[in-house]
């Protein structure tokens, strides 16, 4: 298959679809072509649009590939579609934070960090599709626990989670928002530091940090 | 400000800000070091702002007094003596701190995740259209850069310096009126359809009595936690500004706001007393 065909097709699926595309999908729906040949396509499409001169661009969200209207005619755009807002309250980014880094956890574990009842916020997390249910715990009384979800990538424009930093990278921020100014613990807390955020994972739907393993003992997927 | 608010009016904050971020709220305010938190000084301090949210009638979550305890239970053992076998004991604050660092680690992700929500205000996708912020870019882009939200403890802060102030001046005359909450959140939004950012201080400018204040506060508040306006605040302990966080050219969603909080507090103010100075 010619490459400029296979540019325009899917130039086209990614204009029609409502969702980002993986390339996977994309090799299934164009079988007539090498997935490298698609790849490429893909790249070149991108730069086209990177290029200037052009409303659209392609970015990389939640594993696979979106068109999206370009920054600067935002202002133009907001003008003609009238959208419903939607804009999460501190509590909600808190809870949807220590969510995306502890995933699988529980209500209740949530509670533990935030200091506060979370049952609120949590329900509205649902609601949303930012988060969802992805097993129970395997402790007593079997709770839930919780995981974000793919729309929680696309709303936040990531590609997988492990393109949020590390933990750790927040760790001397925390120390300075919070007034540290002594090294009084600070050996011990490293400890406790949980590794590897950056993990490796292909999936972004799936896509568990390391920690997040860690914690559930493993054995749940959704 | 006296007990006749309480009977009447309960402002409800479910989900505003808990007993951690009081602390940290705290630590920094005071900027002491985390790793050597003068504890008397932030028992102390914590309590009077309990008082305060009491008085204010915000609705003090059982968390706040479960941390309370934890607090003065700290403290205490920071006063006893060591025992001698006991000499290598840890610090009675090692946990608290731990969980106050560990919160503010999310506090920070938190703020990441915001950083990314405003960025992807001005991409727009097919799929995500219904749910995009229609912001129109004169409400944000600027502004965000100069001023950070503010949270209700600041908010408090400020309210509470400005009742101070009011006292001073001793209003001798004495009305006997009727403020409602509905009325005083109908004044703001029709200030903010005016103008797009009001100072904290002016909100209360043609408040006249302490129940004025504190009905006007009070409003004030349920705004914030309905999200139709936010507080920010531009360098550190500033003054604070309340702008429109939605288009207020709507009509019908004022009126939603409005109706939905009147049956709840009808009553208010019966049970008023004149100001007494």
């Amino acid at each position: 298959m010619e490459k400029e065909r296979i540019r325009s097709i899917i130039e086209s699926l990614l204009f029609i679809s409502g969702e980002p595309l993986s390339l996977e999908r994309i090799s299934q729906v164009v079988r007539e072509a090498e997935r490298k040949e698609l790849r490429e396509a893909l790249e070149e499409l991108r730069n086209e649009y990177e290029s200037g001169g052009r409303g659209l661009r392609i970015a990389e969200v939640a594993g696979g590939y979106q068109l999206e209207t370009a920054k600067e005619n935002a202002e133009y755009v907001a003008r003609l579609v009238k959208t419903k807002p939607l804009r999460l309250t501190r509590p909600s980014l808190e809870t949807l934070a220590i969510i995306a880094y502890r995933q699988p956890l529980t209500r209740i574990e949530i509670d533990q960090i935030r200091g506060v009842d979370s049952s609120g916020v949590v329900k509205t997390l649902l609601d949303y599709g930012f988060i969802q249910v992805m097993g129970r715990k395997d402790v007593p009384g079997r709770p839930l626990v919780y995981g974000t979800t793919k729309k929680f990538l696309e709303f936040f424009r990531l590609k997988s989670l492990s393109e949020l930093p590390s933990l750790e990278e927040f760790y001397a921020q925390a120390e300075e928002q919070a007034g540290g100014q002594g090294e009084l613990y600070s050996g011990k807390y490293e400890e406790s530091q949980i590794s590897d955020v950056k993990s490796e994972s292909a999936d972004a739907g799936s896509d568990v940090c390391g920690e997040m393993k860690k914690e559930s003992g493993g054995d749940e997927e959704k | 400000m006296s007990q006749e608010f309480s009977e009447n009016y309960r402002v409800q904050l479910p989900v505003f800000e808990g007993p951690l971020d009081l602390l940290l709220y705290l630590i920094r305010k005071n900027e002491v070091d985390i790793y050597d938190i003068p504890i008397s000084l932030i028992v102390e301090q914590y309590q009077q702002y309990l008082d305060l949210m009491r008085l204010l009638n915000l609705d003090v979550a059982g968390e706040f007094l479960v941390m309370a305890a934890t607090l003065s239970h700290i403290k205490s053992k920071m006063l006893l003596p060591k025992a001698e076998e006991e000499a290598e004991e840890e610090d009675p604050r090692r946990e608290l701190v731990a969980r106050l660092l560990e919160y503010q680690k999310y506090k920070e992700a938190a703020n990441l995740l915001l950083n990314r929500e405003q960025a992807g205000k001005d991409v727009f996708v097919r799929e995500f259209m219904e749910e995009r912020v229609k912001e129109l870019a004169e409400d944000v882009s600027l502004e965000r850069m100069e001023f950070e939200e503010v949270d209700l403890f600041h908010l408090i802060d400020a309210f509470q310096e400005l009742f101070k102030k009011r006292s001073l001046e001793d209003i001798r005359k004495v009305v006997v009126e009727r403020v409602r909450v509905v009325d005083r959140i109908a004044y703001i939004l029709e200030r903010l359809k005016e103008q797009e950012a009001i100072n904290f201080e002016d909100l209360f400018a043609g408040s006249r009595t302490r129940t004025e204040l504190v009905v006007t506060f009070l409003a004030l508040l349920e705004l914030i936690r309905l999200q139709v306006v936010k507080a920010f605040q531009g360098a550190n302990f500033g003054p604070i500004q309340i702008r429109r966080a939605v288009a207020l050219d709507d009509e019908r969603m004022k009126s939603d706001y409005i109706t939905g909080l009147v049956d709840k507090e009808d009553d208010f103010g019966k049970g008023e007393n004149p100001v007494n100075n």
